[in-house]
């Protein structure tokens, strides 16, 4: 008896705590949604507020008829997340890969080569006129795909995948006289597939949102991530009614305080589509870096 | 040549393939990381275009001169370090606590699904949470005002008040990153044996002890381990979060500028590369230090906590 007691307010404790939180982290996405359908004139009047008085759909009408622009912004995000991505995974692979054959002696040497980066860094002003001066990236896209491309703890949480795989198989393939980049290819990638699908996702997730490159690297407005793109939105009254003007319309009465949710929610929907269906690669990325430590 | 020599040289041969298959990342990490780590000379340099890097003349300590002279070195590293410990300590407790909660509650959906819930903010761009802000703390449109009037209060203008940044810069520090740490202790929770739990409910220690005396003391490893990375990193701060919730607006400088906004701002608005890569490494030796010393003192005490 007491045990279910116990039980029962333990569960009750637990509802209202975590579902407080909870709501918590889903009222701010609430409020975007709500706001993004609200009128002009019910925002200025009674401002945003959690249910929209009357249904609206005037932002999503204005983000329609100027989406030429959010249309580059998100073709440029997705070519950037796919290029690296693709590069980015391979290479963490494969590096990966070579960290872990236990009969590379040299393998420890370049271990903390990788880490060493993580403990002390030159910072931003060296890495910025490197990029500007030296790599002549301004104002190039490679500039927001290479520097994202490799992440040290990545190659660490791979290493952990890879090491799960019986040193067996690697020895009797090298029996057969396969090499190692025919190894790599051929027995360790179809293996890791899950680790692959697990790093790949962190790093597209950060492709995805990366605004910080631009802002640091791109002037040109053909060449603004959409993350970035939304920041000069929302930032900016300028750009907002440039961006209008460009679409040929009359910049006096655009709604623009619902259009700011609106472009919000536009560029972050492929993520919260997404999420249900990616999460527990997430989980498992972060569970084998927490039993790894 | 000797034995070492020929032992090298034959690995070398014998790995070659290896060699090439790290040589793109050998060469990532020497060009975006060890070269800026030489490009440290910057900061004892008045840096023109022409001179770049390594040409620029050589001016000794004047940019930390002035960078300790300008008045910020005190502030921004006071701001970095302590909103660091307090998202450290505000957020790892948050975490347990939703770790624990959700490891042991009953109803295997609805615990999925709070569980996705607080774990979305760590998808979503620092941009979009500018938006939030934006919605949330508007003076004339916000909702949080748009509340307090109908409940009859008075409206706050949180944009000209910079304490209530810290709250805020809180709030949305631990709304982003406390699902991502609560899979870290769940993961922790979920290695505990099973049986050391079946053995205590025999023994008749009720859900509040099981957890007092088995699932705390078997977080308390992952908990040092974490908050050492975190020590190791208390003079940087998460730039795209301040960046993005406090904005340009200069009002709130005063307790929501960190070393990293204050980097960023003197490089790209004032150009001031001299005195900004002289903040910069001022943050990386601290850096650099306070991990070396605090991983020599774990591994004097609890050399299994030590992280290298």
């Amino acid at each position: 008896m007491r045990q279910q007691s116990d039980r029962f307010l333990f569960n009750t404790l637990g509802f209202i705590i975590v579902g407080l939180f909870a709501l918590l982290c889903l009222i701010p996405f609430w409020l975007i949604i709500s706001g993004s359908f609200m009128s002009q004139e019910a925002i200025s009047m009674h401002g945003y507020s959690l249910w929209p008085t009357e249904w609206s759909f005037d932002a999503y009408k204005l983000l329609f008829q100027t989406s030429q622009e959010l249309i580059r912004a998100y073709g440029i995000t997705i070519m950037v997340t796919t290029i690296g991505t693709v590069i980015g995974l391979l290479i963490t692979a494969m590096t990966a890969y070579v960290l872990n054959c236990k009969d590379f002696r040299m393998r420890n040497y370049f271990s903390f080569y990788f880490y060493f980066t993580t403990l002390f860094s030159g910072g931003l002003v060296p890495w910025y006129i490197l990029l500007v001066k030296y790599l002549d990236m301004k104002n190039s896209i490679l500039a927001l795909i290479l520097p994202p491309l490799l992440n040290v703890f990545y190659i660490l949480i791979m290493r952990s995948f890879v090491s799960a795989i019986p040193e067996a198989i690697r020895e009797s393939a090298t029996i057969d006289g396969a090499g190692d980049f025919t190894i790599f290819t051929r027995l360790i990638l179809p293996l890791i597939k899950p680790a692959l699908a697990t790093i790949g996702l962190f790093i597209a997730l950060h492709y995805w949102n990366d605004w910080f490159n631009t802002m640091m690297f791109i002037d040109n407005e053909r060449l603004y991530s959409l993350q970035y793109y939304l920041y000069q939105i929302l930032s900016k009254m300028e750009f907002l009614n440039s961006a209008v003007a460009q679409a040929g319309i009359a910049t006096a009465n655009i709604p623009s305080d619902a259009y700011k949710l609106a472009i919000t929610l536009a560029t972050t929907g492929p993520i919260i589509l997404l999420y249900p269906f990616v999460q527990r690669y997430f989980v498992q990325g972060i569970t084998v870096g927490a039993v790894k430590g | 040549m000797n034995a070492i020599g020929k032992g090298f040289l034959w690995e070398l041969k014998k790995h070659k393939v290896k060699l090439l298959m790290l040589l793109p990342s050998v060469l990532f990490f020497l060009v975006f990381c060890y070269i800026p780590m030489a490009g440290i000379v910057v900061a004892f340099k008045k840096y023109n275009y022409i001179g770049g890097m390594f040409g620029s003349p050589w001016v000794g300590l004047e940019n930390f001169k002035f960078f300790f002279e300008s008045g910020q070195l005190w502030q921004v590293t006071k701001n970095t370090v302590l909103y660091n410990l307090v998202f450290l300590i505000v957020n790892n407790i948050l975490e347990i606590v939703m770790a624990i909660l959700l490891a042991e509650m009953a109803g295997k959906y609805i615990r999925k699904f709070l569980q996705s819930a607080i774990f979305l903010p760590y998808f979503i761009s620092w941009v979009v949470v500018a938006a939030f802000v934006y919605n949330i703390f508007n003076y004339e449109y916000g909702s949080l005002n748009n509340l307090l009037k109908s409940l009859g209060l008075e409206s706050v203008d949180v944009y000209s008040n910079p304490k209530a940044w810290i709250f805020i810069l809180i709030f949305f520090a631990a709304w982003k990153s406390v699902g991502y740490g609560t899979v870290f202790y769940m993961a922790a929770i979920m290695n505990i044996d099973s049986e050391t739990y079946e053995a205590a409910e025999i023994d008749g220690a009720n859900i509040f002890q099981r957890i007092r005396y088995i699932t705390i003391p078997a977080l308390i490893p992952t908990t040092i381990i974490l908050m050492m990375l975190s020590i190791g990193s208390i003079m940087r701060g998460d730039f795209q979060m301040f960046y993005q919730i406090v904005g340009d607006n200069s009002l709130a400088f005063s307790t929501t500028d960190v070393i990293d906004t204050f980097v960023v701002r003197s490089l790209l608005t004032i150009q001031e590369y001299g005195m900004s890569s002289a903040a910069g490494v001022y943050q990386s030796v601290l850096s650099f230090i306070i991990i070396i010393t605090v991983n020599y003192i774990v591994r004097k005490s609890q050399k299994d906590y030590a992280l290298f």
